[in-house]
């Protein structure tokens, strides 16, 4: 312990620590909630699911994966606007790689405690999105083209909600660190879901649109466009994008359950067990939220975009907005 | 000076696009396209999310199956009359064999005509199922995809205990169902009748067949999101969908009950208590509605059959090389897909003269630009799907 | 058709479908499975299943009528008459048919069933093995020494119904 907190003294050691479990941490979150999705969704459908891969269960399936992706040849198509088309998959990964710097993982476990850590947080994820539109612009092809045009419109109609539903929590908390607002709910003695049941369903609905998950997967939408914006990518390219959706889900959840669950306090759990067994709360409240993804996802056929359009302007917004000024309005006379 | 129609397009557009000026894309959609069951190609103009003039583009799958029938015996022909529509092989086969039958002017015997009838309704039943599975998918929904095609396994295993193939059963001949096999020792050859315990895992079957009716209505019938995509999407008035020549259950779900299993005696269906169902608005939620409960009458379909499947030869008496007197006649059929026909020209040799086939889907596809004028991307797949064609019966 | 109901209890419906059938899946996976772990854990066809067609060279008399009736003519029969000496001396020099190809090209193939149908000496039979898939498509030509080891997994004749 003492050695470790030697070690994080030194800037640049500390950095390389990080990075190096950035760099771990978001592909095995990636493969382990890919694994999941795959064996829940062939559970759901009374099939066995992946089970040769690793022998038991399967469970070197996504590795393989992975290995087969590196295999393929790096396809660039004639039209495509090469230096976009490449940077896409990065910029998808930024974003995701930078989500993960305000997630509060215990007590004093955070990357980098922001401030303005929500602000942070939801703005970075719009990074995506980018990319998203970068690769459906660049690949030179009509479905990735109408893909991340799609994703444009649905990045702009569900922000708003995400943010407004966010927004009432930092007003309940008083502050906009992530770390504050675990602290707050500690404080506070309950988890803000109680009091922002709806904030929280807003905010999940968002969530997933902003994921691009069933019920809100219009970007790739298999059976219109082909593979959306990825229609044109394969190898490596392919496996950014496709780790990068995993690992979103993942902190998503977790930027959830620190707004709504209560981050990595459970109550009845002392401060010193809290310690340790933080990270591991959080992920399992994040993983319940990632399994209720999936779920939805195996279940739910795809909105069309003018149903997702009306959904988010005429009832999303109306009622996170209606939410933050009630939210306000207590606030000031409790 | 005289406008012709080149001229008012193009003054209309302008007239529309004032405030900003657009350019319309031209989208092919296919041949090579997870949702256009196969190599259909649909060139569409699309204006962002809207599209029109949509024109279906087909014969990437002609296989010359007319030309192929007039070089082969009959019985060779029931095997590439199984690949028409492939996911009912066995139903395309019984308006063909009824044709030749009707020139021969022979007498099926009735255990040979309910056999046919049950395996027909089996065909109907793997078809719907098919769509059962593949119409959620395309709205987005993969589950309903696995819960359907368990089933239509289960009935597809039925079918191959007793024809021994389960898409290209091959199992008419001229004369009845498969006969005993030819002459000879007959030591090992097999008398092709019903295989023990299939009455009884056909009621097995059926059970669960409208067991999971239920579970689909569950996943599908009452899920807002499905009803938000396919009611009032598609709708197809009863005046146009007759005016296209649409059939079967595309037919139907516009309110028409057009069903040529009342219509036509050529299998003993007036025997047994079943209805035709009919839709009310015509629109995609209908015609998925229709074939479930579709699905749910011939499951009742053959529990009843099976009660009253009679004794007797399974084969009229004909001649080793069967050959057809100088006719002709037209004999079509409900197949799943719509109505079947064949148009069977003979001049009394081992083979037909000329077959014209008259399918279900390549009716049912030439509504399609009427019917996807104007409509946007995600409805295009919506409406496509619930026509329920099989580019194999379009092209053939 | 449904009748109105509470919003959203639709979506719920569908959810709770896939739920019960996840967890029956999981704790009763004999019972509830509808797939099978394939290269461990095998289905059985049904015995009238066409899989593969075995051949019985002795019975077979080069007739050819299976060649003639093949719809794709995947069946390929060369033969030569052979003389039998007589059993006794004085005896008649009986002639037959010797059977030197029989190649069924399952490339080409179309499972049909119509050669075994005509074949007027029981020489072919069909047998519901499957597992015979070959990396090149020329070797799914099965020569006449391959068709007779499919004999030996002929079924023998199952029950009929009543």
């Amino acid at each position: 312990m003492e050695l470790l907190t030697d070690l994080m003294s030194n800037f640049w050691i500390a950095l390389v620590l990080k990075l190096l479990v950035v760099a771990l941490i978001i592909p095995l979150i990636g493969m382990v909630i890919g694994f999941a999705e795959m064996k829940l969704s062939a559970k759901m459908q009374a099939r066995v699911g992946p089970y040769f891969a690793g022998g038991r269960w399967g469970w070197a399936q996504l590795i393989a994966d992975g290995v087969k992706f590196f295999q393929k040849e790096d396809l660039i198509p004639r039209d495509a606007d090469r230096p976009v088309f490449k940077v896409a998959p990065i910029v998808v990964m930024a974003g995701t790689v930078a989500l993960f710097v305000v997630i509060p993982w215990g007590p004093g476990v955070i990357f980098r405690d922001l401030d303005i850590g929500i602000f942070y947080a939801l703005a970075i994820s719009s990074l995506t999105t980018v990319g998203v539109l970068m690769a459906g612009w660049a690949s030179g092809n009509k479905y990735s083209l109408i893909g991340g045009l799609r994703a444009a419109g649905q990045l702009i109609a569900y922000e708003l909600p995400l943010v407004f539903s966010a927004v009432a929590v930092v007003i309940m908390a008083g502050t906009m660190s992530m770390q504050g607002i675990v602290e707050a709910q500690v404080s506070a003695g309950y988890p803000f879901v109680l009091l922002q049941l709806v904030g929280f369903v807003v905010f999940m609905i968002a969530a997933l649109a902003e994921l691009s998950r069933i019920p809100f997967d219009l970007p790739i939408a298999e059976s219109e466009l082909v593979m959306g914006y990825l229609t044109e990518y394969s190898g490596f390219r392919f496996l950014f994008f496709f780790l990068a959706e995993f690992a979103n889900m993942f902190s998503m959840s977790a930027i959830a359950v620190t707004l709504f669950l209560g981050g990595w306090h459970l109550p009845g759990i002392p401060a010193d067990v809290l310690e340790f067994a933080g990270p591991l709360i959080l992920i399992g409240k994040s993983f319940l939220l990632v399994f209720a993804m999936i779920w939805f996802r195996w279940t739910f056929p795809r909105v069309r975009q003018d149903q997702l359009q009306s959904l988010a302007w005429k009832w999303l917004i109306p009622i996170s907005l209606a939410n933050v000024i009630l939210t306000g309005v207590f606030k000031v006379v409790l | 000076m005289s406008i012709d129609a080149d001229t008012i397009r193009h003054l209309s557009e302008v007239s529309v696009s004032v405030e900003l000026q657009t350019e319309d894309m031209t989208l092919n959609i296919g041949p090579q396209h997870p949702s256009t069951h196969g190599v259909l190609r649909l060139v569409a103009r699309v204006d962002g999310e809207r599209a029109f003039d949509v024109q279906p583009v087909i014969g990437y799958m002609h296989r010359g199956y007319e030309k192929l029938a007039e070089v082969r015996t009959y019985p060779q022909i029931t095997t590439i009359v199984n690949r028409i529509d492939w996911v009912a092989g066995y139903a395309n086969e019984i308006p063909f064999i009824t044709a030749a039958e009707k020139i021969m002017e022979l007498e099926v015997p009735p255990r040979a005509q309910y056999i046919r009838l049950i395996l027909t309704e089996m065909a109907r039943i793997c078809s719907h199922l098919v769509f059962m599975a593949s119409y959620p998918l395309e709205l987005g929904a993969a589950s309903p995809l696995f819960f359907a095609l368990r089933e239509r396994e289960r009935v597809l295993d039925l079918l191959e205990g007793v024809t021994g193939g389960r898409f290209h059963p091959n199992f008419n001949r001229i004369g009845g169902v498969k006969p005993a096999y030819g002459s000879g020792s007959m030591t090992r050859k097999w008398v092709q009748d019903l295989p023990a315990g299939f009455y009884r895992d056909t009621r097995a079957a059926m059970d669960r067949v409208l067991e999971v009716c239920d579970e689909l209505d569950n996943l599908v019938a009452g899920n807002e999101i499905i009803l938000a995509r396919t009611k009032g999407v598609g709708v197809i008035p009863v005046d146009v969908a007759a005016s296209y020549g649409l059939s079967g259950p595309n037919l139907r779900a516009s309110g028409v009950p057009f069903d040529l299993r009342k219509m036509e005696h050529y299998l003993p269906y007036d025997e047994l208590d079943w209805n035709v169902v009919t839709g009310t608005n015509g629109d995609c939620y209908d015609r998925w509605w229709c074939r479930l409960q579709e699905i749910r009458e011939s499951a009742k379909m053959i529990q009843q059959a099976i009660d009253q499947v009679p004794e007797g030869p399974i084969q009229a008496k004909v001649p080793k090389v069967i050959k057809v007197p100088k006719g002709e006649t037209y004999v079509r059929a409900e197949n799943p897909k719509g109505e079947m026909g064949y148009y069977l020209v003979t001049d009394g040799g081992n083979g037909p003269y000329r077959v014209k086939i008259r399918s279900a889907s390549f009716s049912n596809l030439s509504i399609l630009p009427w019917a996807l004028e104007g409509a946007l991307i995600p409805d295009i797949i919506a409406i496509m799907g619930s026509l329920d064609f099989v580019l194999g019966d379009v092209d053939r | 058709m449904s009748s109105r109901t509470v919003p959203g209890s639709g979506l719920w419906k569908g959810m709770w479908v896939l739920l019960y059938t996840m967890v029956r899946t999981i704790f009763k996976p004999k019972k509830y499975l509808a797939t099978v772990n394939y290269p461990k854990v095998k289905e059985t066809p049904v015995a009238r299943a066409r899989g593969v067609i075995a051949l019985d060279q002795e019975a077979c008399t080069v007739c050819m009528l299976c060649a003639r009736n093949c719809p794709d003519w995947c069946i390929y029969i060369e033969g030569h008459k052979e003389e039998i000496p007589p059993d006794k001396p004085g005896g008649r020099i009986k002639v037959r048919n010797k059977l030197d190809r029989f190649d069924i090209d399952y490339a080409l193939c179309m499972y049909c069933g119509i050669c075994v149908e005509v074949c007027p000496f029981d020489a072919l039979f069909w047998s519901p093995e499957y597992e015979y898939s070959e990396a090149q498509m020329g070797d799914m030509m099965h020569d006449m020494d391959k068709l007779q080891d499919w004999l030996a997994t002929v079924p023998d004749q199952p029950e009929l119904e009543k």
